[in-house]
């Protein structure tokens, strides 16, 4: 039978602010445990909580960006439950008044986009962290009270391909905004899925599990994938889906049981009395939309529209703000050149050495100035192709120009004709049986007598110029034996 | 003696270089050494601080500093927290909290001079009307030692009562610093919700909750909240208004003033000494000047019971953060038999709070609870929209209120302790205020078979002005204040 997946996500994103939500102690949390810690966020008795402008801020353009509306009363809500980690024995977040509501986020969907409905956007407060050792708990608070907002989707997502671009979508927003990292392998961003399937052409939805856990890209599309397989063999089986909470094992690749929905708690949400309504003035709210940055759909059909950039390379560029913003500088810095080719190089070559080497998210160690003087030189025809990939690497480890690299490891293209043909005569002296092979009509032979032509010159032959001669000089001597 | 000085003639006799701190903080360190085996105010008295301090504040006066409460010593309520004074809040569960830090009120009093003698006995968490829920003791009546001081700031009134310090700090969630004043017949202010920073009070119920002062009479509690009011930063439900002087404008005439009687807070069966004795002194007002205006506030039978479902909704969360982690007590017979984590938060709270407070928590925890919560915490939140109206109705007409604080004089310790109901029923006079959010003081007006009898004087928000210019001029023109008690 066919059935159809049903997924809804929940995505925690720690909001980048100087200070904590509720509380002035700094919010880096890198510092040795429990030293940025007050009153407040380890909930002595009599503090009060003061909530952070920059965090509700962040919030709202975070909102803003997914098209959000932002209604103009909140308030901030007690969710109460007990755990150690959670210093006051609720956590301040919303309930009903959320900061943003009802927005929408388009994904990739073969050719075409796919639109999926953002519930809500709210602001909350993060839980410190346990470290288990031994027979002991420790607790660190320095992550207790920073904020953190939750993105809810609609059930709109349909697979895990779904989840895969939804979150890259949404980690690239969240970039763009500068209000979170969004790295998911530090914690910065966390996400729930909730899963049910029914048969194709139902109208009633299936039993939802959540799966938490996740703590990568490739572990939400992992953990989902395996989920649906998980639900179908048992409906298939006539089983029954129950409804549970299960975490991703990653070294197990696969989701194992957490708690039972029985064991629900009732958070008992009410107004938290120590913090007033907040009224979000209409003009403040217009004003954060105008100072919004161009977004990666809009940054996107931009380069495509005024650049010429083919579909899938934009979608690359575009991913993080400085990638776009260095491809613009590089064309801009690279006059006379097609940007088609400053993206390749960036998609190709730059990316590899990004995806090799550990560098920050959207860090690049060298200057759109630098990979477009490469790039000129390369199209001037002072080097080939394969010496300018080495120039990159170099420019990349190691910093400098790329006229002087090229000076230095004598990089620069042999395109004189007259330097070739001394070459090419003696490249065919030297293999007569390839020369012989060639001229019996195995096309292949070329391939071999270029190969010698860049060896004897190291490489720095034009490649175009090399196969000229060599063509040349071949058919002709194919004129001799016939005639 | 001059341990029975009020804060003002203290103040002048300090200036006038007539008496030392140290003189006057000795004398009350020895007062309280001398009655308060009988009448047990104290949690913990800091004889060591309060010396140094004092003698700062003599050092800062032959400087030429003239801060407002230079060199007056005075008790706090020990749900206040003070930097490195124990506040354990009358809770076993509390025994041995330093807090690192003082609430603001106590930094501003410090700021302004004053000596801080010590904490004093509470119901734990400021739950009760009696202080017979502390964790350790019951404080005594001065008038009568058989008696309760009322509560939950019964430890503050029976202080300032017994002379055992010039004036102290309590706080007040539904009467507790003008039902223990009217018990102990001290003037007792609440101030208007947002007049005085919360911070650093333990809360009880954060929507209610204010810190207000304790006094020997109206002027004190003036000179007082004049240190205590104002915007506090680390406060978001405090208000950002000036603070006026309210020393500065107590006048002894009444011409003008509309006192406002509504009439559900008279007759029900209450003491009739208490009834007549404050209907004697809206005469007194009326011979003063003041016009008397009947009214009705029809919604006040419902305040009892919006009060105990809104205050103990907040407090079931606002004691959560007690679970033995990272402060109080944690039991290591629980450490020992707990099988994980929520057992030993559970044994560590069953045997850290007593009866009344778990009792509170179940309510509130009841009253939020999925399927309840619409019929218990939401009808109560909108009761108390229809009380604020009442009150709001009330001001529009008139520029206070006077009513009797309690229905009846102080009861005997234990009489009500099995009849929680009774309990409550002596606070229903004072509990409408809190939730309407506005101010009032309690101040004496006569006697009942030696105990004293209180009447509030009940105002609108940030009113605190007119209602001790009221209580003021009516104080003026009697002397029920000049009464002590014989210890
Ligand atoms: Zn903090």
């Amino acid at each position: 039978m066919a059935y159809e997946t049903i997924i809804g996500m929940e995505v925690h994103a720690q909001v980048i602010t100087a200070s904590k939500m509720f509380c002035g102690c700094s919010a880096d949390t890198s510092a040795p445990p429990n030293t940025h810690v007050c009153p407040v966020c380890l909930a002595m008795p009599g503090s009060l909580p003061v909530i952070n402008e920059a965090a509700v801020r962040a919030t709202i353009r975070t909102g803003l960006a997914l098209h959000c509306e932002i209604p103009p009363h909140t308030k901030f809500d007690r969710k109460n439950y007990s755990y150690p980690d959670l210093a006051k024995g609720y956590q301040i977040s919303q309930y009903d008044m959320p900061l943003c509501v009802d927005g929408w986020i388009d994904i990739p969907d073969g050719e075409d986009t796919k639109r999926l409905r953002i519930r809500r956007v709210h602001l909350e407060e993060d839980t410190g962290r346990l470290i288990h050792e031994g027979a002991h708990s420790l607790i660190d608070d320095n992550r207790s009270g920073m904020p953190l907002m939750e993105i809810v989707t609609e059930a709109d997502l349909r697979s895990a391909d779904d989840a895969w671009f939804y979150l890259t979508k949404l980690r690239a927003i969240l970039r763009y905004l500068g209000v979170s990292s969004g790295n998911m392998e530090e914690g910065a961003m966390r996400c729930e899925a909730n899963i049910s399937i029914r048969p194709e052409g139902a109208s009633t939805f299936g039993t939802r599990v959540e799966i938490k856990n996740m703590n990568s890209f490739r572990a939400v599309r992992q953990a989902i994938a395996y989920e649906i397989e998980r639900q179908r063999a048992l409906l298939e089986c006539g089983e029954q889906v129950h409804q549970v909470t299960v975490g991703w094992d990653e070294n197990r690749r696969r989701t194992v049981f957490q708690r039972s929905k029985e064991y629900a708690n009732d958070y008992r949400y009410f107004p938290d009395p120590d913090l007033p309504p907040l009224q979000l003035e209409r003009v403040m709210v217009e004003d954060m939309r105008r100072q919004l940055p161009e977004l990666p759909d809009a940054k996107a059909e931009r380069l495509a529209r005024e650049y010429g950039v083919k579909g899938d390379d934009v979608a690359l560029l575009v991913q993080e703000r400085q990638i776009a913003d260095f491809f613009e500088a590089t064309v801009k810095a690279a006059q006379g050149l097609e940007p088609q080719v400053v993206a390749n190089w960036m998609v190709g070559e730059l990316f590899r050495l990004l995806s090799e080497q550990e560098v920050a998210d959207g860090e690049i160690p060298i200057t759109p100035q630098q990979l477009a003087d490469l790039l000129m030189l390369l199209h001037k025809g002072a080097i080939n192709a394969a010496a300018a990939k080495e120039v990159l690497a170099e420019l990349f480890h190691r910093g400098g120009s790329a006229e002087e690299i090229i000076r230095r490891r004598g990089l620069r293209q042999i395109s004189s004709e007259s330097d070739l043909a001394a070459v090419v005569a003696q490249v065919l002296a030297e293999n007569p049986q390839p020369v012989a092979d060639y001229l019996q009509g195995k096309g292949a032979a070329l391939g071999f007598l270029m190969g010698q032509v860049m060896k004897a010159t190291r490489g720095q032959a034009n490649p175009q110029v090399a196969r000229q001669l060599l063509m040349e000089s071949l058919e002709g001597r194919r004129h001799d034996t016939e005639e | 003696m001059d341990f029975q000085l009020t804060i003002h003639a203290a103040l002048d006799r300090l200036r006038d270089g007539s008496l030392s701190s140290r003189q006057l903080t000795e004398s009350l360190l020895q007062r309280i050494a001398d009655t308060d085996d009988t009448i047990k105010a104290y949690l913990r008295v800091d004889g060591e601080g309060a010396l140094r301090s004092a003698e700062e504040a003599d050092r800062r006066r032959s400087q030429g500093e003239k801060a407002p409460l230079l060199g007056i010593p005075l008790a706090l309520k020990d749900v206040i927290c003070t930097k490195g004074i124990e506040t354990t809040c009358a809770s076993r569960f509390l025994q041995g909290f330093t807090p690192p830090y003082d609430a603001t009120v106590v930094a501003r009093l410090k700021e302004s001079g004053a000596v801080i003698l010590g904490k004093t006995n509470t119901d734990e968490f400021a739950m009760g009307s009696s202080t017979e829920n502390s964790s350790y003791f019951t404080t005594h009546n001065p008038w009568d030692v058989t008696r309760v001081p009322g509560g939950s700031s019964g430890g503050s009134a029976a202080a300032v009562a017994a002379d055992e310090c010039l004036g102290a700090l309590g706080t007040d969630t539904g009467g507790s610093i003008r039902q223990p004043a009217a018990f102990c017949g001290v003037a007792g202010l609440k101030p208007t919700y947002g007049r005085v920073s919360r911070y650093g009070l333990v809360a009880f119920a954060s929507s209610l909750d204010q810190a207000g002062p304790l006094g020997k009479d109206v002027t004190d509690c003036a000179l007082l909240l004049q240190t205590m009011a104002g915007y506090d930063p680390c406060d978001s439900t405090s208000v950002d208004l000036p603070v006026p002087d309210y020393y500065g404008a107590l006048q002894p005439r009444l011409d003008g003033v509309r006192i406002g009687v509504p009439r559900e807070y008279f007759g029900n069966g209450m003491q009739p000494e208490v009834e007549a004795a404050v209907r004697d002194a809206l005469q007194v007002c009326r011979e003063l000047g003041a016009e008397l205006v009947d009214l009705s506030m029809p919604y006040t039978e419902y305040a009892l019971p919006a009060y105990y479902i809104i205050s103990s909704a907040e407090a079931s969360a606002n004691l959560a953060r007690f679970d033995g982690v990272r402060y109080g007590a944690r039991y290591d017979d629980a450490m020992r038999e707990a099988a994980d984590i929520i057992e030993t938060t559970s044994k560590t709270r069953q045997q850290g709070f007593g009866d009344e407070v778990k009792r509170r928590i179940m309510l509130g925890t009841y009253t939020l609870s999925a399927g309840y919560y619409d019929a218990y915490y939401l009808k109560a939140q909108q009761v108390r929209t229809l009380i604020k109206r009442d009150f709001d109705q009330a001001f529009s007409r008139c520029d206070a209120l006077i009513v009797p604080t309690t229905p009846t004089t102080a009861f005997r310790i234990g009489e009500r302790v099995h009849d929680m109901l009774q309990m409550y029923l002596g606070d229903i006079f004072t509990l409408g205020l809190n939730l309407a959010g506005t101010c009032g003081i309690s101040i004496l007006c006569g006697f009942a078979d030696g105990l004293p009898i209180g009447m509030q004087v009940l105002g609108g928000a940030f009113e605190e002005a007119t209602i001790l210019n009221v209580a003021y001029a009516y104080e003026q023109a009697t002397a029920w204040h000049l009464q002590t008690p014989e210890l």
